[in-house]
């Protein structure tokens, strides 16, 4: 079943000559279950299609579906229900509130969602010990590592019932070590059958998707081809 | 890869027979090395030759002869893993060659080259992140498999990185605003002068 669709998406910028195409003609399918990474350089509309895709911006033309919703049919009040709902985001620099302890952090959009507090709070902590975070809950975010911060964003992003993670380079500030943590538990709640979109311009990150798709000035120039079982590359190694 | 040393570093951890030094080899290379048994045993015929090894002095030949590691041998070993392989010289690599080539073929989009060859290398790195998937929910993780996974990804993402960094250049170059450089060029090495003369690059 898929969670997130755009159909022939574009998102302009600017009028006349000043006029820039960050999105050019997109179409875009994620089934539940997967993970789909969007790579490309710097300016290529990587950022602005995740935005769309989480109805933070709204496209020029073409439309957006997620779960189930037609986001241009909805209004600005349903469409913020639903980002709390059944989306999680993961920036870069991680986007904590300071004052606000790990759980508190996590169980946030529940309870903007309406959750009772109390309920709100159990499944911050579920989400933070499944991450194995269950001895940080207390902590603030400048008592947490980097790698800490992450898992910390990524709890918030698959807590309670959300459906869909969009990452924008969710280990970009971490070492290696780290960024391959952040990456297997994003796979890991796609395992359990969320639907996630990762953009980076990192192949190592872009290497845990099932399907990469390049984007290059605002359109997609190309994707991977469907995936080889592991064994194909054992005994490959000259 | 030097199975002579392979075999050198088995053989320090005590005697072996041959069968055996070929199953550890695999075991220890995540099993992305084959190695025939005809290769160990011409190799435990040269080391034996060179005084780095001993067999066990029986005259049975095959999988039940024994071998062990000499203190020559030994000190073989010590001096192989301490010295750097040699790096210093870059490799004559067939994608900087098709790049390179790509740029002058009338009629070919170089960015499309580019992608081609992109495109390869993450549908490579996706299939070595899959085993390490994999690997990471085995009950036993297997180290050796997981430095040589780790290995190839780096290899695999420096040319990745590489193609980026090419294709950016490219398309720079190409645009329509070409910045003059604002400071003279640094006197070039000899190496670097090497470089382009054997590959063909002119100013």
């Amino acid at each position: 079943m898929s969670v997130l669709d755009m159909h022939h998406v574009s998102r302009v910028y600017g009028q006349g000559v000043a006029e820039v195409h960050a999105l050019d003609d997109i179409s875009l399918s994620v089934d539940a279950g997967a993970m789909v990474a969007v790579m490309g350089p710097s300016g290529s509309g990587k950022s602005t299609l995740l935005t769309i895709a989480g109805s933070l911006e709204e496209p020029t033309s073409g439309e957006v579906v997620v779960a189930g919703q037609e986001l241009s049919r909805l209004s600005r009040n349903a469409r913020a229900r639903l980002r709390r709902r059944s989306i999680g985001f993961v920036f870069q620099d991680f986007n904590l509130l300071p004052g606000l302890t790990a759980a508190e952090n996590v169980a946030l959009p529940l309870e903007l969602d309406g959750t009772s507090a109390r309920k709100a709070r159990q499944a911050g902590l579920n989400a933070l010990e499944s991450l194995g975070l269950a001895d940080r809950a207390s902590h603030f975010p400048d008592q947490l590592s980097g790698g800490e911060r992450q898992r910390v964003a990524i709890a918030r992003a698959i807590v309670g019932e959300h459906q869909l993670v969009l990452a924008d380079e969710p280990s970009g500030a971490l070492d290696t070590a780290n960024g391959e943590a952040v990456m297997r538990l994003i796979h890991a709640a796609c395992k359990r059958g969320m639907a996630a979109v990762v953009v980076t311009h990192d192949a190592q990150l872009a290497s845990w998707a099932d399907r990469v798709m390049f984007l290059r000035d605002g359109r997609v120039t190309d994707q991977t081809a469907e995936p080889a079982g592991p064994e194909s590359m054992l005994g490959q190694v000259p | 890869m030097s199975v002579r040393h392979a075999l050198l570093a088995l053989l320090s951890e005590g005697p072996k027979y041959g069968l055996q030094l070929r199953e550890e080899f695999e075991a220890r290379t995540g099993e992305v090395w084959p190695l025939n048994v005809g290769q160990v045993y011409t190799t435990l015929q040269r080391l034996e030759r060179d005084g780095l090894v001993a067999s066990d002095g029986t005259d049975s030949e095959g999988p039940h002869r024994g071998f062990r590691i000499t203190a020559a041998g030994q000190r073989e070993l010590d001096g192989w893993l301490r010295t750097p392989p040699d790096l210093s010289a870059p490799p004559r690599d067939e994608l900087v060659m098709k790049i390179l080539v790509a740029l002058r073929v009338p009629g070919i989009n170089v960015h499309e080259v580019i992608q081609v060859h992109r495109r390869y290398l993450v549908e490579l790195m996706q299939e070595w992140t899959r085993i390490k998937e994999t690997e990471a929910s085995a009950d036993q993780a297997d180290i050796s498999l997981a430095l040589v996974v780790d290995a190839e990804l780096f290899r695999l993402d420096a040319v990745v990185r590489w193609l980026d960094a090419a294709d950016g250049r490219i398309k720079r170059a190409a645009g329509p605003v070409a910045e003059p450089p604002s400071t003279p060029a640094p006197q070039e090495t000899g190496k670097v002068m090497k470089l382009r003369i054997g590959t063909g690059v002119r100013r």
